[in-house]
């Protein structure tokens, strides 16, 4: 509490237009442990946005709540600006948000095209697809190499490649794919590069840079200060479920975010809390 | 994987798209790439992932080779002994003995299609003898006793096979029991009703409708005999490969067995998709039935005692995992012929046929211990 760090929210040249994805006033309780306690935040298009927060903050919490592995007990979520109330993970899922859990959520013994593929098969348009119910399995394999390509996972012959054979990185690489591949309206990513060695994490950085490049917003909760610095546009800080305040790279130091999340110094212009355009109200 | 030593501490690695200067380069990215010649240039984000690696030695690219194509192995194993027997004794090639091998894996090779789909899912089914059994018992006794029409009679048998699954099924998946508890139990429970139901008699085949005993027809294809049983056992093994690897269901099936979490969250019902295995896989139990009346001509109890047990054997050396998600039909049908082959050459060979039971012992711990040595294969 020793000095006050301006948040700078005219600068940040994202706040304009509807939110992709918003969340007001986010309450979650366990019992008596409070997981969130009033949390808003706002993801515009074609940004990435970064919460960080120490353990216990409620990171996890918010997320679950944006990805529909949880229910708020309070407050509203709202896509494209319109509330939306997700009962599970398939439920967001088909509304556009996609999240990559730290799991990673892919099958490891089945080739890359079928895990892009997975519970989305496409099946072929001829008598085979309609009767018998065969898979288009050339035809999804060839997207998903063209897919893989736009993203810049480049020179990737072959698709019948089982997932358990690609290294971390790559694995992480093709969760991502198939996170940006149906029509999603948001990413989530959870610690993408928690588990990954030095130059894995630069590939997944580019990876998110890349998604960003196509106006795709995405959500990146991460512990490593330098990543969320080298991608975020804005960072959300999140202390003992609340928002702490919202940041940008530019406005504030690695050292001053980790001193907010700690608790250390408070952030005088909260963001989120107050928000500066009313429109979408 | 990170060598360098200057790298190592970096808090992140400047990892370029396109060609940089050489000396700009952190260190690392040319670590661990040593046939790049040195040309710290990165033309790709990622490195190549579907390229074969010529320079891995061969016992790696055998590995390889074995992770991709699960029925490969036991396909070499069943050729190989076929030679090894053949030169044993020559009789062994004659195609009534080949015939005959054929014709006695019929019934273990039909449940083992079944029992390939549970132990996909990383599941287990002891049951799949009782449920057999309890089936053949309902075709044999509502044909003989109840003069029930053989068709009627037939489809009967199949679905009380069908049932035993569900109720495996549902145990399994909603009252979360493991699959191996659940089937311990069923195993008991389906004996046990079969034989309530049968009083312990057993059925003639004379006394039977004839489509009941229509598996055990003899149909001759060059000098080779097979029976209708053998036939109806190769067209569930195409049936069922068509539907694990060519539609979505199957994808599903494999995906369950491998991470159910990640398939859940991939938005596949991974409770429907089992339920769904334990049903059909118990109407194969019925067929399987069918095929043991005709192939035995008479329904008893004490048919078949051992097929719990030699299924699973015929699923394990066929090269599917017991650990899920790995594995195919085709190898189960290999891995059943190999138990065939085994019984038939030992005996021809001369060799007393405990040594036919002690080389299916040390076949199925040979053969778990190669899978979980491919499951190995990483980067």
């Amino acid at each position: 509490m020793s000095m006050e760090l301006g948040a700078g929210t005219a600068a940040l040249g994202v706040d304009s237009g509807t939110p992709t994805l918003e969340a007001r006033d986010l309450v979650k309780t366990f019992g008596h442990v409070v997981g969130l306690s009033g949390v808003s935040l706002r993801l515009y298009p074609g940004e990435v946005l970064a919460i960080i927060g120490d353990n216990g903050a409620g990171k996890s919490t918010l997320i679950k709540c944006l990805s529909g592995a949880l229910t708020p007990d309070a407050g509203e979520i709202l896509l494209d600006g319109v509330r939306v109330n997700f009962k599970s993970p398939v439920d967001a899922r088909r509304a556009g948000i996609e999240t990559v859990f730290q799991s990673l959520a892919v099958a490891p013994a089945l080739d890359i095209a079928s895990n892009l593929y997975l519970g989305r098969e496409v099946r072929r348009k001829d008598i085979f697809g309609r009767i018998l119910r065969a898979l288009d399995t050339r035809g999804m394999r060839d997207d998903a190499r063209q897919h893989l390509q736009a993203l810049g996972i480049a020179t990737i012959q072959d698709m019948s490649q089982k997932v358990e054979t690609l290294s971390g990185g790559q694995r992480q690489a093709v969760a991502v794919a198939r996170a940006a591949r149906f029509g999603s309206k948001v990413i989530i990513l959870d610690e993408p590069t928690a588990a990954l060695g030095v130059r894995e994490s630069g590939q997944v950085l580019e990876l998110i840079k890349e998604l960003r490049n196509r106006r795709l917003p995405v959500i990146l909760i991460s512990h490593n200060m330098p990543h969320v610095f080298e991608v975020a546009d804005r960072i959300h800080i999140q202390r003992l479920g609340r928002s702490a305040g919202v940041i940008t790279p530019q406005s504030h130091s690695m050292e001053e975010a980790v001193a907010i999340m700690t608790g250390a110094v408070q952030l005088k212009n909260d963001a989120e809390e107050h928000p500066g355009d009313s429109a979408t109200r | 994987m990170v060598g360098g030593g200057g790298g190592a501490g970096r808090p992140r690695p400047v990892v370029r798209r396109g060609r940089g200067p050489a000396a700009a380069a952190p260190p690392e990215q040319n670590v661990g790439s040593p046939d790049k010649d040195g040309a710290l240039v990165m033309t790709a984000l990622l490195e190549p992932i579907g390229e074969v690696r010529a320079h891995d030695a061969p016992v790696a690219r055998l590995q390889h080779v074995l992770h991709r194509h699960p029925a490969l192995g036991p396909a070499s194993v069943l050729v190989l002994s076929c030679l090894v027997f053949t030169l044993l004794n020559h009789r062994f090639i004659n195609p009534l003995n080949l015939s005959l091998i054929v014709q006695q894996v019929a019934v273990v090779g039909t449940l083992a299609i079944g029992q390939t789909m549970i132990i996909l899912t990383a599941g287990i089914d002891l049951s799949v003898g009782a449920a057999m059994i309890l089936a053949q018992m309902v075709m044999a006794q509502t044909a003989a006793n109840n003069h029930v029409p053989g068709v009627l009679a037939l489809l009967l048998g199949i679905v009380v096979g069908a049932l035993t699954g569900l109720l495996n099924g549902f145990l399994v998946t909603r009252v979360k029991l493991p699959p191996f508890i659940v089937t311990l139990g069923t195993l008991s429970i389906y004996t046990s009703i079969g034989l309530r139901y049968s009083n312990g008699l057993s059925v003639y085949g004379s006394s039977l409708p004839g489509l009941l005993t229509w598996t055990g027809h003899f149909i001759n294809i060059g000098s080779f005999q097979l029976t209708t049983g053998v036939l109806l056992m190769l067209a569930l093994c195409v049936i069922v490969s068509y539907a694990l690897t060519r539609t979505a269901w199957g994808r599903h099936v494999y995906a369950t067995g491998d991470d159910p979490e990640a398939a859940r969250l991939s938005g596949i019902s991974t409770n429907r998709v089992l339920l769904s295995v334990y049903v059909v896989a118990g109407a194969i139990f019925g067929i399987a039935a069918w095929i043991l009346i005709g192939r035995v001509g008479i329904a008893s109890t004490n048919n078949a005692v051992n097929a719990n047990l030699d299924s699973i054997t015929a699923v394990v050396i066929g090269g599917t995992s017991l650990f899920g998600g790995r594995g195919a039909v085709l190898g189960t049908l290999f891995g059943a012929l190999i138990v065939g082959v085994y019984q038939s050459g030992i005996s021809l060979a001369g060799v007393q046929s405990l040594y036919q039971i002690l080389a299916e012992g040390i076949l199925v711990i040979v053969a778990v211990a190669v899978d979980q040595w491919i499951r190995k294969v990483r980067r």
